[in-house]
């Protein structure tokens, strides 16, 4: 049942302005540690190879981009005289490179990973989308047989650790050729989101109210039509929000991608951590990804904020 | 109906999501025709000899077209990947540059291509390889003529040290004075631990350093590469000599356990602090911010080592694995190179192999990185000058000892980094009870195999 | 107002709706083949992809299979597998750890959460940007997260060794958060905690916003004390919705494996090793198809069993 949003409560009756003031200290005070460590990495990209792993920590360091230069190329280290007799370097980036006697050879698997967590992202939030909003509707306006039991079995399938569903799908997959595939990717990761979209959409469905598709219906519109012209643009908010959450999970997976994947379908997470320079794990190159990779998750956590109670609560909470 | 403007930014956002995912699945749908020139790619792990090896593929590209590219994965995760590759029938990697203990189980389970026709077509013969690496990389069953790789990188354990520090008059003296003999290359672990603890703590050049590194890592192998160099020099066994998979006795006899102690005496006594889960990288990274005296480390790292600006040419310098009161040994390392059975492009892959074989070839990988097993490069009077460490790989070479390359060769693996890593990084029990236990362990495995597993 | 909603909720609504749509015939396809048509597809995929894999995974827990020995032939050992991890002292104390790890950690997003919900319920001035900046660690791929805090937490090059010595005057190259026995379980809790404690104060602050004014006012006029006020209101009140973010974050963490793998591998030894890790290792590293499967049986069956006992008493006190 929904109720009209009612003006915040507060749990005393307004706080004093020093309790206000002490309230805000604190928790200004766990923001910013909080956030340190991610400020850290974003600073990290900005270091050179040495910087990064210096002892004792530097916190004033001369800023550069080889991190991000590091990141999308593929270097080979040569001898000063083989870089003298090339021809000299163009752009700024050969120029850095060639600074610490490397040379470019060419561009690294970054983009295209960063491609995949595209294409099987939105294709798998597409499709749990298409589905969840077709399976709400249904539960949401008709009276389906053991409903209660078939949502929370819907719900259920994703209280399996990843790595116990991997299995059988590892094999699965390998008998329908379909391991290290986007398609295999998207599937796996749509029937992942498909629970959280039906139980997500079947919130937002409920809130529209009957009497638009009623009336609808009553003018000779189709059930079909009613869906179309009624209900899915008052729902935009809520598939919008359905999405993004979706997308979220798609973007931020690591155990099936890692197990599925190898290279041709392989996203970012699994690929993050394993940027190695010539020593150890190319920090500045890896804080890089981290950085670029986390971008649009920030900008969607703030698109989202006003749903996103909903959204991790499998719509079991709503403001 | 809600116009507001977060409706409005919803119904934007859902239109470019819309118009994203239908570009994205007509991606997927329509994955371009495969590209009319030839191509093969070479799976293996990502370290410097990897680079070289880039390096000297662009002359097979330039004599036959045919291009290459490559998948590279950092150690820790290469195993599991590639055997998850290879497991899946993945296509993938037409060449494997695959580990030595895996050649078990990519043999009996079909996962490479056999050799022994190819081999005998283009004349290619396995005793112009170094015995060590014909055994190690390529035969399966051991000691027999059946060849599933052709050897690419001969690699055992051996250490580093900073000749540098060790040169000074001052260290040297004080070290005379303290131990009555003078600071050189340890020839014993006894005097390897002598001279970690004299290092560790010390001061120089004011920077606290460290006495020795060793390996560490939990999760794939390091650990394990790490301690066999100990307990083989201390009479560890994998089996009884004269009765396969009898191990009571021998991997758990008394020697062993005094092995494992020293190990564990050596990590907690003269080693950095926070190397809990240290491999390869984490070495390299110690000894070239000069943070250790002796490092552990794979000879495959030794050139790129002694070309590096802080702490190579004059001031590094290489010694074989030390020995021990029972034996004097070094866990070998090293791959040999593979066709993937499920690669479409076998008779490319082929080629290459044919071409890597070449004497010249050979020499040229060692020249810029590699490490070649062919007797021809090897055995050439020039080789030993060729390279600094060059004479103690020669030595090690000759005395190595691989790890159990069976089919479940994984599984031991992983039971004996579990033992291992629980006794000497998290304390956990005795050296004796953690042999013991890897013997359960170990007999349980094979017995899951069908195999006749004497106890005593 | 906020509000737990019942899955069911509608169901009255439907109910009368139905027994109308059931006499009513629409032009167009009817609404029966309609609902059928529009869920069919979703329980197809999620038969295929969830319901026939774990039937598969059934069949091959009473099997021995071993993906890296396959051309062996196939085993069927009855419940050797199951008998086997039951009474595999290793694999009790790999849930021992897992547990030790969901209890911790809850509980200290628990306390954090809604201490941070409480402080931010008072509405001061901005605080509803630092409330966005608190949720982004939530938002992270928690592989990349746990990535990146091996490099934060080295002893030698990371800053968080650096600061503790610092504040405590420790010597920074002394400990390792992730390396020594005594600390490592407390500090994948504690980067977990960094996670999620964000996740518990929204729903805590959900819950604070839906009691009404009226209910505190009439606890002044009655002179109640502040504490009182808590004891009785605001607790009782809150609890429905910090039983259900215990609910989630304990399944989440229960399946945990990307962090922690990444973190510490389940290092050192086994002290940090995760039933999920020990099952990714078993599975895709020494290939024991056959016992992997009894053993992820065993935890589905477990956190389903656990999760139906919570929701049972969450209804509970919802009705309260």
């Amino acid at each position: 049942m929904t109720t009209v949003a009612k003006s915040t409560a507060h749990s005393v009756v307004e706080a004093t302005p020093r309790g206000k003031a002490v309230a805000g200290a604190i928790v200004i005070l766990y923001a910013v540690i909080a956030i340190l460590p991610l400020l850290w990495i974003a600073a990290t990209a900005f270091k050179s190879q040495s910087d990064a792993i210096a002892y004792p920590p530097k916190v004033i360091f001369q800023p550069t981009l080889e991190g991000y230069v590091n990141l999308f190329t593929v270097r080979t280290r040569q001898t000063r005289e083989f870089i003298a007799n090339l021809p000299p370097a163009t752009t700024w980036y050969d120029k850095l490179v060639r600074n610490h006697d490397m040379v470019i050879a060419g561009p690294s698997k970054v983009v295209p990973r960063f491609i995949n967590s595209l294409v099987i992202g939105f294709g798998s939030t597409f499709l749990a989308v298409l589905l969840g909003t077709l399976a709400a509707y249904a539960f949401s306006r008709f009276r389906i047989p053991l409903a209660d039991d078939l949502l929370f079995f819907i719900l259920s399938t994703r209280m399996m650790p990843p790595v116990a569903v991997a299995i059988p799908i590892y094999l699965m997959y390998r008998q329908l050729n379909l391991t290290d595939t986007k398609i295999g990717m998207i599937l796996l990761y749509t029937a992942v989101n498909v629970s959280l979209a039906v139980w997500l959409l079947k919130g937002f469905i409920d809130e529209i109210p009957r009497e638009y598709e009623e009336a609808a219906l009553v003018d000779g519109y189709t059930r079909l039509q009613a869906l179309r012209k009624v209900v899915l643009p008052q729902a935009v908010t809520g598939i919008a929000a359905t999405a993004i959450f979706c997308l979220i999970f798609s973007w931020n997976e690591y155990a099936f991608a890692v197990l599925l994947t190898s290279g041709d379908a392989q996203t970012m997470p699994p690929f993050i951590p394993f940027i190695i320079g010539e020593g150890g794990q190319d920090w500045p190159a890896v804080a890089a990804a981290t950085t670029l990779f986390v971008i649009p998750i920030v900008l969607f956590t703030i698109l989202l904020r006003r749903h996103l109670l909903r959204g991790i609560t499998f719509g079991a909470v709503r403001k | 109906m809600r116009t507001s403007a977060t409706g409005k930014w919803s119904k934007w956002a859902g239109g470019a999501l819309a118009l994203f995912a239908g570009v994205a699945l007509t991606a997927v749908a329509n994955q371009p025709a495969a590209a009319q020139s030839k191509q093969l790619t070479l799976c293996w792990a990502a370290w410097d000899p990897a680079n070289a090896l880039v390096e000297l593929g662009k002359d097979f590209t330039k004599e036959s077209g045919i291009e290459m590219k490559y998948e590279f994965v950092p150690w820790t995760s290469y195993a599991d990947r590639f055997l998850n590759e290879l497991n899946s029938h993945g296509k993938l990697c037409d060449l494997i540059i695959g580990d030595s203990q895996w050649i078990g189980g990519a043999a009996e389970n079909h996962w490479y291509v056999k050799l022994n026709d190819f081999f005998a077509k283009e004349h290619i013969t396995m005793d112009d390889f170094v015995p060590a690496t014909v055994l190690g990389y390529s035969e399966w069953p051991k000691n027999t003529p059946n060849y599933w790789a052709l050897p690419a990188m001969a690699d055992a354990v051996g250490w580093t040290y900073r000749k540098d520090w060790f040169a000074r008059p001052e260290i040297q003296a004080e070290f005379k004075k303290k131990y009555g003999r003078d600071l050189a290359p340890p020839k014993t672990y006894e005097e390897l631990k002598q001279i970690a603890e004299f290092f560790q703590g010390r001061d120089i050049d004011g920077k606290k350093v460290y006495g020795a590194y060793i390996f560490t890592e939990r999760g794939s192998e390091g650990i394990t590469m790490g301690v066999t160099n100990v307990l083989y020099n201390y009479g560890f066994e994998y089996d009884n000599p004269k009765k396969p998979y009898q191990m009571q006795g021998f991997v758990n006899s008394a020697n062993a356990v005094k092995g494992l102690e020293v190990y564990k005496e050596l990590y907690k006594c003269c080693t950095a602090p926070g190397m809990t889960n240290a491999y390869m990288q984490e070495g390299l990274d110690a000894f070239k911010s000069g943070q250790v005296a002796m490092q552990m480390n794979w000879f495959a790292f030794f050139p790129g080592l002694y070309k590096d600006p802080n702490v190579g040419g004059d001031k590094i310098g290489f010694f074989v694995n030390p020995a021990g009161p029972n034996g004097h040994f070094t866990q070998l390392g090293g791959q040999g190179i593979s066709v993937v059975a499920t690669s479409e492009h076998q008779d490319d892959a082929l080629r290459y192999i044919k071409w890597f074989a070449q004497p010249k070839v050979q020499q040229k990988w060692w020249e810029i990185g590699g490490y070649s097993a062919l007797k021809a490069v090897v055995d050439a009077p020039g080789f030993p000058k060729s390279a600094p460490f060059a004479p103690q790989f020669l030595e090690s070479m000759a005395i190595v000892k691989d790890f159990w390359a069976e089919p479940s060769y994984a599984q031991l693996l992983l039971d004996m980094q579990k033992r291992v890593h629980d006794y000497v990084v998290a304390d956990k029990g005795t050296a004796q009870q953690a042999l013991d236990l890897l013997v359960k362990d170990w007999t349980k495995v094979f017995k899951e195999q069908g195999k006749e597993v004497a106890s005593q | 107002m906020t509000a737990i909603i019942h899955p069911d909720a509608g169901a009255d609504r439907i109910g009368a709706q139905a027994r109308q749509a059931a006499t009513r015939r629409v032009h167009g396809l009817s609404d029966r083949s309609i609902a059928w048509l529009f869920v069919a597809p979703t329980i197809a995929l999620l038969l295929a992809i969830n319901i026939f894999p774990l039937i598969w995974m059934i069949r091959l827990s009473f099997t021995s299979l071993n993906l890296s020995m396959s051309y062996l032939p196939l085993r069927f050992v009855g419940l050797e597998n199951y008998s086997d991890i039951l009474t595999d002292d290793d694999v009790w104390i790999r849930l021992q750890t897992t547990a030790r790890f969901v209890i911790c950690s809850v509980a200290l997003q628990v306390v954090i959460g809604f201490g941070l919900a409480l402080l931010i319920n008072r509405q001061f001035r901005t605080h509803s940007f630092w409330t966005t900046i608190i949720l982004l660690p939530m938002m992270l791929s928690p592989a990349v997260v746990g990535n990146f805090w091996t490099l934060l937490f080295q002893p030698q090059i990371g800053p968080f060794n650096y600061v503790i010595g610092l504040f405590t005057g420790i010597p920074p190259s002394s400990f390792s958060m992730t390396g020594e026995v005594a600390l490592a379980p407390w500090t994948i809790v504690l980067v977990d905690s960094w996670m999620w404690a964000p996740y518990v104060m929204l729903i805590c602050l959900a819950g604070l916003r839906s009691i009404p004014d009226y209910i505190y006012e009439a606890a002044e006029v009655d002179r109640a004390s502040a504490w009182r006020q808590f004891w009785s209101i605001t607790l009782p009140m809150v609890m429905p919705f910090l039983m259900l973010a215990v609910l989630f974050r304990a399944i989440e963490n229960f399946k945990m494996f990307d962090m922690v793998n990444l973190l510490t591998s389940g290092g050192p030894g086994s002290t940090t090793e995760l039933v999920s890790i020990t099952l990714k290792r078993a599975a895709f590293e020494k290939w024991r198809t056959g016992y992997s499967s009894a053993l992820a049986i065993i935890l589905f069956v477990t956190v389903f069993g656990a999760a139906n006992i919570y929701v049972k008493a969450l209804n509970r006190v919802k009705q309260r």
